[in-house]
């Protein structure tokens, strides 16, 4: 056995002892902790697999901005755990449910034991038509040309999301802020930190999502990059979110599928349908198109995070 | 084996133990505060000399500058993680 | 073994332990966290079969791997509102059990 192989192994260990943890924890918000850790070591696992675009979303979106969201959410629920009685299951039904599980994964690693290597696979009709998109990341190639739909639909359901826990607000929280209020007096390391990594954190940002046309990278992890700091200024309290109901933020919000819709439809007209670009300026439609994606990206993510708007407006500023 | 690549493996390895100290001292030291010192101390120095050690590996000087720019962020927000954690235990109950 | 079929095994454990968690834990924030984890399990299947699909001079088949960055984004979303729906019931009952008998009326 070779030394990556025990590597390897180890790590395998790490994750499932990490995710069996997160669910035996006995308190809610080390759960959460817990999940954030289980998401970085997922991501190395990702690394092995040669998925550097899935390592680095796993990473930015799998775990630290759906690690924030859980971990916002344990402080807000402290003393709701551990649940009443009632709710405790008998033994027996958790050792039913355990067999019940056990034959899942066991029916799934057969699955993955059994697989055809090589397995089917579409990587050649990629490295095909590679050349016609001008792009060197054949994953960006799939997210934004072959696969755009997808893609542009994902983008939507990211604003349902939002309109989803807009509409959860309480009437009279309606087209006021969400989050934490901004401190009258900066001060305190948070501050600073906040302070001092955004420019850094954006120029990391636009550089992930530019590069993303020929090495891992791409529109998502810049955009997660950008959400990131905007989640930093918002937690340190060194700002405020915009109100729910300035023009500006829902066009910036809705930038992202609408040029990809827009550009799509151009396509009926001068490139051979939807969605499809004409030769030879593939590459910078593409380009141009994510740039409005991560901006919709970096809006829509913290918004998700810092939830409904819920500041009444009759009552005190 | 190159002098470079012996560089790398004593400089990763003694990082990779400085790591090790301190998971051992987040697992094994009483309070929270020893906890955190455990954590922030041994694993700045880790950090430092993997990124040392990984430096001749580099691919060219963009590479080396990245390797950089990451040992700098990783200090500014684990300093920054420190001084909350610390702040927030501080208000929880305050020193005897 | 390779490194991708280690890592199919791993995500089908993670499935087992997603679906345990799902079925056992009482919470609605624990239950919320083991779907993400029986989600990221079917992600890293997802992995094995990219991995596998691996040729024409790329490691791993692009199209599952896109299909995953798609899914993290989603699961992602489905879990915000599902925090937002959970804090919400918290906000006006003041409980989060989604036992019915026990949801205090008001």
């Amino acid at each position: 056995m070779t030394v990556i192989e025990i590597l390897d192994i180890g790590l395998a260990v790490l994750v499932l002892g990490v995710a069996a943890w997160t669910i035996a924890a006995r308190e809610l918000f080390a759960a959460a902790v817990g999940y954030v850790a289980y998401g970085l070591l997922l991501s190395l696992v990702w690394v092995r697999l040669f998925a550097l675009d899935v390592a680095l979303t796993e990473a930015a979106i799998g775990s630290g901005v759906t690690g924030v969201l859980l971990i916002t959410a344990a402080m807000r629920l402290r003393g709701t755990d551990p649940p009443q009685a009632s709710e405790q299951l008998r033994p027996m039904v958790r050792v039913a449910a355990a067999t019940l599980c056990i034959a899942i994964a066991g029916v799934l690693a057969a699955g993955v034991l059994m697989m055809a290597d090589p397995g089917p696979t579409l990587a050649p009709d990629v490295a095909r038509h590679l050349g016609e998109t001008g792009l060197g990341n054949p994953v960006t190639a799939v997210l934004m040309a072959f696969r755009a739909f997808d893609t542009m639909l994902e983008k939507v359901v990211l604003i349902l999301a939002v309109i989803g826990v807009w509409s959860l607000a309480a009437d009279d929280a309606w087209g006021s802020v969400a989050g934490p209020r901004p401190l009258a007096h900066h001060q305190g390391p948070l501050t600073f930190f906040a302070q001092l990594l955004p420019p850094v954190g954006i120029v990391v940002a636009v550089h992930i999502a530019w590069v993303g046309a020929n090495e891992p990278g791409g529109a998502f992890q810049g955009g997660a990059l950008l959400a990131a700091m905007a989640m930093i200024v918002l937690m340190a309290r060194v700002v405020q979110a915009p109100a729910v109901d300035r023009r500006w933020l829902r066009v910036v919000l809705v930038a992202g599928p609408a040029m990809f819709l827009l550009i799509g439809m151009i396509g009926f007209a001068v490139a051979a349908g939807f969605l499809a670009y004409p030769d030879g300026i593939a590459k910078p439609l593409i380009l141009f198109i994510e740039a409005f994606m991560v901006l919709s990206i970096a809006a829509v993510l913290p918004l998700l995070v810092i939830g409904p708007p819920n500041r009444p407006q009759a009552g005190p500023p | 084996m190159s002098a470079a690549d012996v560089f790398t493996v004593v400089a990763v390895s003694a990082g990779a133990f400085f790591f090790l100290a301190g998971s051992v001292g987040l697992l094994r030291f009483p309070d929270s505060l020893t906890r955190l010192h455990a954590l922030t101390k041994a694993d700045n120095l880790g950090l430092g000399l993997v990124v040392l050690g990984l430096l001749p590996q580099a691919s060219g000087l963009l590479g080396g500058l990245k390797l950089l720019g990451v040992w700098v962020l990783v200090q500014l927000s684990s300093a920054t993680a420190a001084q909350v954690i610390a702040q927030a235990l501080g208000r929880r109950r305050p020193p005897p | 073994m390779t490194a991708a079929t280690l890592a199919g095994l791993t995500g089908a454990a993670l499935v087992g332990l997603g679906v345990y968690g799902l079925l056992v834990l009482a919470h609605p924030l624990r239950k919320l966290l083991c779907f993400n984890l029986l989600g990221s399990g079917v992600f890293l299947m997802f992995g094995i079969l990219a991995r596998k699909g691996g040729a024409a001079g790329f490691a791993a088949d692009p199209v599952p791997q896109a299909l995953v960055i798609t899914g993290i984004v989603v699961a992602f979303s489905a879990t915000a509102l599902a925090v937002a729906l959970l804090l919400r019931l918290f906000e006006t009952s003041g409980t989060v059990t989604l036992n019915p008998d026990e949801q205090r009326p008001e």
